[in-house]
């Protein structure tokens, strides 16, 4: 039976962290009270006009210079004809044949192997706004619409058909988030809507050049959830080529309670937009200086960070990728790394203990509540032998859950070292007199007994006592 | 004669000598509007108590020795598709018949500055669509000097208004000629603006890259002074040129000696009333009396301006149209069963049939298959004309000619068929899909009706028309007639 391969493209909607809307002066502060943020302009009330946000265009040629794309010295803008109740003009400003930014690349690893995804290009447009469905059509035969997302400037990144498989694409839209958000111009919230993605998939046997039939996927709004539903719709295409159906081109919806794609549309029901230049906007004419300024101002980008934190650091490769993935947790470490400079023995922690934790409590590296300079000053207490490295696992716990500082939580718990050297004496004599079998064994030959012996001192000390002491101690007396 | 019917300068000039006051203005105003309107209609909405208002605090401003600009309490009107905060604006269409802006206008915002008094809002065709004022959802306006015939449209409103001494001074918009056309029947001044000239912030679109908002007036100095007050540049408006505006009653001296003028022979041929004709011709005598050179020209591609504009036009429209469908505010049909039939009903209820069938001519214009053979081809014989009147006027200052073809028809006449409506513009539609500026100024009488006279002139040459039209107004006496 022939094999088959995945044919995946992405296209991903990233909204635009200006201050104010793509055309007029409301704010685009997310979360406030319904339709608080509107004006006549967004609200598209008869007689008004749009006019150009310039740091959206700014911020669109920084994404487009980021993803190495080629900046167009002459772009403009588009209507897209068609009616929905939350698009307040019944068309949507967006740019058809001469968007901003065309041509660019990214890079992925793929199982240590680096690969290069294509981007088609980058375009601008205005959001629309969000309908808000109340109980079920019997009760309220209504539904209610919120403008505030109305006109809030979105660039559209669109892929080239290069992703194969759906940790191709999910690797993808990683890369392309720890891009955009290295460059300030989003935060890239999946869950606030500010990083949305759609995927287009086809299935083709192995060595065949020419393209299968395309569905759209809509509606995942999390990288599990894009991962499973390209999974699941290569898996569906590939029994229908196999069973010898076809593929109809549509629009599928993720469902992700039922783990399926949907049908939503077909090509037949696909919408005719009319695009035609918006009369209302003048053509965008792009200065190259002004283009080469944004260039100079762009920050360092994961693959060049990555790079430093190998040879600056002398991480190994999987550390500074790790650490690079975004660029909070990539300053996180850094700032770490200043104050701390044991550059791996932070890399442990951070990609360690403080990611095992993030995990487990849902937390994201802006929410962490340890600052870089705490767990700094955590990791100089241990090494001055304050607290032995167990007890740094106790204390970083605390210091998750609760933002004090390491001294207090020591203070507190009373959890400072044992390094008493009588003290230690008395206890090791203790444990020796109390275990006379392993003492034997131990003689005999049995060097693993000391493990079991050391435990039971830092048992009788809560285990403050200092490790490598009763280690020392232990091993003088039994000799 | 009554204050109504003396113009903004004159007026001006009796209020700063304090012969008259603000009020008195005011009431005489609505003194004619009250003693014709039921014959006229030219007005869809009256702001009679804050006109009074308005023009009261003009006269204490006065009596307190501010300075008063040249329209401080002169009445105007302003046509229904120019937005007024707190105001119903309408369009003269079922859609909004209830719709009352958050907001003024650019062009309203700058004659409250300078104190100018609104009257009220005049009728026109739905949404600017239309050569009559007939195609209003409310009612027809009718012409003043034979009230049995059109104004023309589709700022018939406004340009009744300043013919029956119901204002002193109007707005409207010319997207195909809608200023001139109707001034040119009712015997009044109207310009269009070069394109980008005047804010279009607030003017409900009808075609985006048409649209120009214009003075209406009873002669050039008028026309002069409203225009010191409406263009300049907009931030708001994208389409808004950055120029400095000079003061256009300085072009009004009389002087066009050895000025250019070209006569293009398309607007004089085949299809022209042989008395709009001849009036047309007594006009070029009077230039060339004056001074002015005048010469035969050619406009080639100008078959093409109407085959282009009723491409062009309704494309922009059925896109800007897209709005009215009764989610947010105007007219919504009831008992819908969806979303989708609410769409529909309300679309199909709400616009009356020649906006219906410009939505259904643009529609289909942009639609995939059809967007390079009809749209993209307008746009490029849309160049084509441009160019025609760039090496014109390499050559010439001015370009003249017949603003309508005809004199105001009778009402009813045309209005079962579209195409004879839409050869009504013929005369004045490429100067839209060129973007220069032009005027109508009235020329003399044909069949008992006004005449107009078109003059044309370079983007931004708003300055040299004035002064041509001016010197032909002092030398004629064509204005100062008045409808009986």
């Amino acid at each position: 039976m022939a094999q088959y391969e995945a044919v995946i493209g992405l296209e991903v909607h990233i909204e635009l962290k200006t201050d104010t809307k793509i055309f007029c002066h409301s704010s685009t502060e997310f979360g406030a009270v319904a339709n608080r943020h509107v004006c006549p302009v967004c609200l598209g009330l008869p007689g008004v006009l749009p006019v150009v946000n310039k740091k959206a265009v700014e911020y669109a040629i920084k994404a487009g210079l980021a993803l190495n794309c080629r900046i167009a010295s002459f772009s403009k803008f588009d209507r897209k004809n068609y009616y929905y109740p939350d698009l307040p003009k019944n068309y949507q400003i967006s740019q058809y044949d001469l968007p901003i930014a065309e041509h660019g690349h990214l890079k992925i690893n793929i199982n240590g192997t680096d690969k290069r995804i294509g981007i088609t290009r980058v375009h601008m447009e205005e959001d629309a706004g969000k309908l808000v469905h109340q109980g079920t059509p019997s009760t309220t035969p209504y539904s209610l619409v919120d403008y505030n997302r109305t006109g809030v400037p979105l660039i559209e990144i669109v892929s080239e058909p290069d992703m194969r498989s759906a940790d191709e694409a999910v690797a993808y839209l990683e890369k392309l988030k720890a891009i955009i958000q290295y460059t300030g111009v989003s935060d890239c919230k999946m869950q606030e809507g500010s990083l949305r993605c759609d995927a287009n998939i086809s299935v083709r046997p192995v060595g065949q050049a020419e393209l299968g039939t395309r569905a759209e996927l809509k509606n995942m709004n999390s990288f599990k959830a894009l991962h499973k539903a390209v999974t699941y719709e290569i898996e569906r295409q590939i029994k229908l080529v196999q069973s010898g159906e076809r593929v109809i081109q549509e629009t599928r919806t993720w469902d992700d309670s039922k783990g399926v794609t949907l049908s939503m549309r077909s090509k037949e029901e696909a919408h005719d937009y009319r695009y035609f230049p918006d009369p209302d906007l003048a053509p965008l004419v792009i200065d190259q200086r002004w283009v080469d300024e944004i260039k100079a101002g762009l920050p360092e980008l994961p693959d060049e960070r990555r790079a430093r934190f190998v040879s600056e650091y002398k991480l190994p490769e999987y550390d500074a990728m790790v650490l690079t993935a975004t660029r909070e947790l990539a300053d996180y470490y850094e700032q770490c790394v200043q104050l701390f400079n044991n550059p791996k023995l932070v890399s442990n922690w951070v990609m360690g203990d403080l990611a095992r934790m993030m995990n487990a409590s849902g937390r994201e590296i802006g929410d962490v509540l340890i600052s870089p300079a705490q767990l700094a000053e955590m990791l100089q207490l241990m090494d001055k032998g304050t607290i032995s490295g167990k007890i740094a696992k106790t204390v970083f716990e605390e210091m998750f859950n609760t933002g004090k500082d390491p001294g207090k939580v020591v203070e507190e718990k009373g959890l400072v070292q044992i390094s008493d050297a009588a003290l230690i004496d008395k206890v090791v004599d203790e444990v020796i007199a109390a275990n006379p079998k392993s003492v034997e064994d131990y003689r005999a030959g049995k060097e693993k007994v000391i493990g079991f012996l050391v435990g039971q001192v830092m048992k009788a000390t809560t285990g403050k006592a200092n490790p490598g002491m009763v280690n020392k101690l232990l091993k003088e007396k039994l000799s | 004669m009554e204050l109504n019917y003396l113009t903004a300068h004159q007026l001006h000039d009796m209020l700063v000598s304090k012969e008259v006051s603000a009020e008195e203005i005011i009431r005489a105003v609505f003194d004619r509007v009250e003693q014709v309107e039921d014959k006229i209609r030219a007005y869809i909405t009256l702001n009679k108590e804050q006109a009074v208002a308005r023009a009261r605090l003009v006269d204490k401003a006065r009596a307190g020795g501010e300075y008063l600009p040249p329209l401080a309490g002169i009445p105007v009107a302003v046509k229904d598709n120019i937005c007024t905060n707190g105001i119903r604006t309408t369009c003269a269409s079922k859609i909004l018949y209830n719709y009352i802006p958050p907001y003024d206008a650019t062009v309203m915002e700058r004659l409250n500055a300078c104190r100018a008094v609104l009257v009220g809002k005049t009728n026109m065709d739905e949404f600017a669509m239309g050569s009559s004022c007939e195609n209003s959802a409310f009612f027809s306006t009718c012409n003043p000097w034979d009230t049995g015939r059109v104004p023309g449209g589709s700022s018939g409103g406004s340009a009744a208004a300043v013919a029956a001494g119901e204002t002193v001074l109007a707005l409207g918009s010319d997207t195909g000629g809608s200023i001139r056309q109707p001034a040119s029947f009712c015997g009044v001044v109207g310009m269009k603006p070069t394109y980008g000239a005047v804010s279009r912030y607030g003017l409900v679109a009808y075609a985006s890259s048409l649209d120009q908002i214009g003075p209406l007036a009873r002669d050039v100095t008028d026309c002069a002074l409203l225009l010191n007050v409406i263009c300049g540049h907009d931030p708001l408006d994208s389409t808004s040129a950055p120029y400095n505006v000079p003061d256009y009653t300085s072009f009004l001296n009389g002087d066009i000696k050895g000025m250019k003028i070209g006569v293009p022979r398309e607007y004089m041929g085949q299809g022209i009333d042989a008395a709009v004709k001849d009036i047309i011709y007594k006009a070029i005598d009077v230039y060339t009396g004056l001074g002015a050179v005048v010469e035969e020209t050619t406009l080639p591609h100008t078959e093409y301006a109407l085959p282009a504009y009723y491409l062009i036009a309704p494309a922009e429209a059925s896109s800007n149209l897209a709005r009215y469908d009764g989610v947010r505010y105007g007219y919504r049909a009831k008992d819908a069963a969806d979303i989708v039939d609410m769409f529909m009903q309300t679309r199909s209820e709400g616009f009356g049939p020649e906006v219906k069938r410009r939505i259904m001519l643009g529609t289909y214009a942009l639609s995939a298959g059809y967007y390079d053979a009809y749209y993209n081809k307008a746009l490029k014989v849309r160049t084509l004309i441009k160019a025609d009147f760039d090496r014109a006027f390499e050559q010439f200052d001015l370009l003249l000619a017949p603003t309508a073809p005809v004199t105001a028809f009778r009402r009813g006449e045309k209005l079962d068929d579209p195409l004879q409506m839409y050869m009504v513009d013929i005369c004045t539609l490429a100067v839209n899909l060129a973007g220069i500026p032009a005027i109508s100024i009235p020329a003399g009488m044909a069949h008992n009706l006004p005449v107009g006279l078109q003059l044309m002139g370079r983007p931004f040459g708003e300055g040299d028309i004035l002064r041509a039209a001016y010197a032909f107004e002092q030398n004629t006496d064509h204005h100062r007639k008045l409808p009986q």
